[in-house]
């Protein structure tokens, strides 16, 4: 059998005092899009560095494709590449000039790096833009060349770290699309995100990260579904009628209601169990109005990411015994 | 062929996978070819941002102008005649001391975040430095030849002839990329640039000045000569003065050639050893 994409044991990283990555487990099969998820800080950067030969793990083991990133770093560069959360290209330098010197080292002829580049300008949308330098481009387009300048020899694992912190809404989208279209092609994709929608979008499996760790580890759907299916937002109109709607909820709810430092808000989880979340908001709502509680906004949504961290880490102090 | 405007951009299925290749990628390139490629990308940054040039002509020109004109006078007679003496020797001076932003660029260049795609890639490691040194070349090229045309305008005339200028200054080019692996080290080493800057004038100005460029060792207190004649700026300025004087000092010479291997040895090692790890 082939060796999965990714395997790690025990990976440690430390900086000083801080231990950054603190035995990390992971194993990508191969084909798939695996998302790490966590907040900033959480040792997702650097989990990625060190798999793509950046940085020297303190401790444990990292195989890519079976070979080990410190022994064998050449056979895991010549099989890997990355967008890092900067941007990895030269912002001196234009589009064009970009792709060609990258050609030029991964081994292209300068004719061959040349329709290399302009290819992947135009299947970029970048062809207007070839001949400006990087630093006038816009946040997405600078995406975008460097998706490109990732697949210029297409790579079995492209590392994809925060591809869209920061992009408008629109830029997002095209970003997810390509990442979609890459994966279809047979790449794996390891990527790091702090946002479950964009995991969900995109991820077959997520480890959740928090402080070096994995704390969670499944499909989009089971991690969603061991926090509840879905969350209550409430806006009172009068913030003196908040007690008595929080007690509407808990009871239609079956959940503790958490009350927001905004004093005419609530929230709650919808665990789904016996009928749909969307039921049981929807009869939760009913239940308000004939209480006489005035609301002014009412929404189904899905967990955030901070109610996937206050869940998770809820779950693990209590399994901890006191 | 369509061109498609950045703000109507939808990615296309057929067009994106047709360029996803799933053939057998190139061979990897050469040592030499990689960093020539990475040479080639320091003139595109010199291309693009030719105000930097500046000092490599401004600062040299400069610096031979003033001190032909400040010690001219007192220390040889004439600056016609002091020129013979002093030229080669600024030269040296102000190529060297350009060598240090060779640090300073590395410096603020790895901070980039362009270093983390080119160290991911499976090509000889030092190339990137190699290469960004060959941009570093072309400079110190620039600048002995801008001294050297000022030097010829102000009346020097070395008895090498047009041979023994081009020999003077390949010499002067080959010790100074070797001795640019001290800066490439200092850049990785060092948190900013500015404290580059200061560690290379720390170095520069010593090694520089305490030597034989401005006046002759025998002049000079004892110790201060024992110093001088220790200083591979002097051994340096020898070999080049007797290249274009058109009686090479192969001795010298064949000193100059053994001090900048051992550089490149060392501080070269010395630099892969903090890139590796950085």
């Amino acid at each position: 059998m082939n060796p999965p994409a990714i395997e790690t044991n025990g990976l440690v990283k430390t900086f000083g005092d801080n231990r950054a990555v603190d035995g990390v487990d992971l194993t990508v099969p191969s084909g798939t899009v695996y998302g790490l998820l966590g907040p900033n800080g959480a040792g997702k950067t650097t989990v990625v560095r060190m798999l793509a030969t950046l940085l020297r793990p303190d401790g444990g083991a990292a195989r890519v494709f079976g070979h080990d990133v410190l022994r064998e770093a050449d056979a895991v560069r010549s099989r890997v590449s990355l967008t890092g959360q900067y941007a990895s290209v030269d912002e001196d330098l234009t589009g064009t000039e970009n792709l060609v010197l990258l050609g030029r080292l991964l081994g292209h002829g300068k004719r061959a790096a040349r329709d290399r580049a302009a290819q992947l300008l135009a299947a970029f949308g970048l062809t207007d833009a070839a001949d400006r330098q990087i630093k006038k481009y816009s946040g997405g387009m600078r995406r975008r060349i460097d998706i490109a300048a990732s697949i210029l020899n297409t790579p079995d694992l492209l590392f994809l770290d925060e591809p869209t912190t920061g992009l408008d809404p629109r830029s997002r989208n095209q970003v997810w699309d390509i990442i979609r279209i890459v994966v279809a092609s047979g790449t794996t994709v390891l990527l790091t995100t702090q946002y479950l929608d964009e995991a969900d979008q995109l991820a077959g499996r997520i480890a959740v990260i928090d402080h070096g760790r994995v704390i969670a580890e499944g499909t989009p759907g089971e991690l969603k579904s061991s926090i509840g299916a879905g969350t209550v937002h409430v806006r009172l109109r009068d913030a003196a009628q908040r007690p008595a709607a929080e007690r509407v909820l808990a009871e239609e709810l079956g959940t503790t209601v958490q009350l927001e430092a905004d004093p005419v808000a609530l929230t709650a989880r919808a665990d789904g169990s016996s009928r749909g979340a969307a039921e049981q908001a929807s009869r939760a709502l009913a239940r308000l109005a004939e209480a006489g509680i005035v609301v002014d906004d009412f929404s189904l949504g899905q967990p955030s990411l901070d109610e996937v961290f206050l869940a998770l880490t809820a779950s693990t102090s209590q399994a901890v015994p006191a | 062929m369509t061109t498609t405007s950045a703000q109507t951009y939808t990615p296309s299925t057929d067009t994106l996978s047709a360029v996803l290749s799933r053939g057998a990628a190139p061979a990897r390139p050469s040592a030499w070819s990689a960093s020539l490629t990475f040479g080639w990308r320091a003139v595109l940054k010199i291309k693009h941002v030719p105000e930097q040039l500046f000092d490599v002509t401004a600062f040299p020109i400069i610096m031979t102008l003033m001190f032909t004109y400040l010690f001219g006078g007192a220390l040889a007679g004439s600056t016609r005649e002091y020129l013979q003496f002093f030229l080669p020797g600024i030269m040296v001076t102000s190529v060297v001391m350009i060598t240090m932003y060779t640090g300073v660029g590395l410096n603020t260049d790895i901070e980039k975040g362009v270093f983390d795609r080119f160290r991911t890639l499976p090509v000889w490691r030092p190339a990137a430095l190699v290469g960004m040194i060959f941009g570093d070349v072309l400079r110190y090229i620039l600048a002995a030849t801008t001294i050297m045309v000022v030097g010829l305008i102000l009346g020097f005339r070395p008895d090498g002839g047009v041979m023994g200028i081009v020999g003077g200054i390949a010499l002067l080019v080959v010790f100074s990329f070797a001795f640019s692996w001290i800066w490439t080290m200092f850049g990785l080493l060092l948190r900013s640039e500015k404290s580059v800057m200061g560690v290379s004038m720390l170095v520069l100005f010593p090694l520089t000045f305490l030597s034989n460029v401005f006046v002759e060792p025998s002049t000079m207190p004892g110790w201060l000569q024992a110093f001088v004649e220790v200083n591979p700026i002097t051994h340096l300025v020898t070999a080049i003065r007797s290249i274009m004087s058109g009686t090479p000092d192969m001795p010298e010479i064949m000193w100059t050639f053994i001090a900048s291997g051992a550089l490149v040895l060392i501080f070269g090692t010395l630099t892969m050893r903090l890139y590796n790890r950085k």
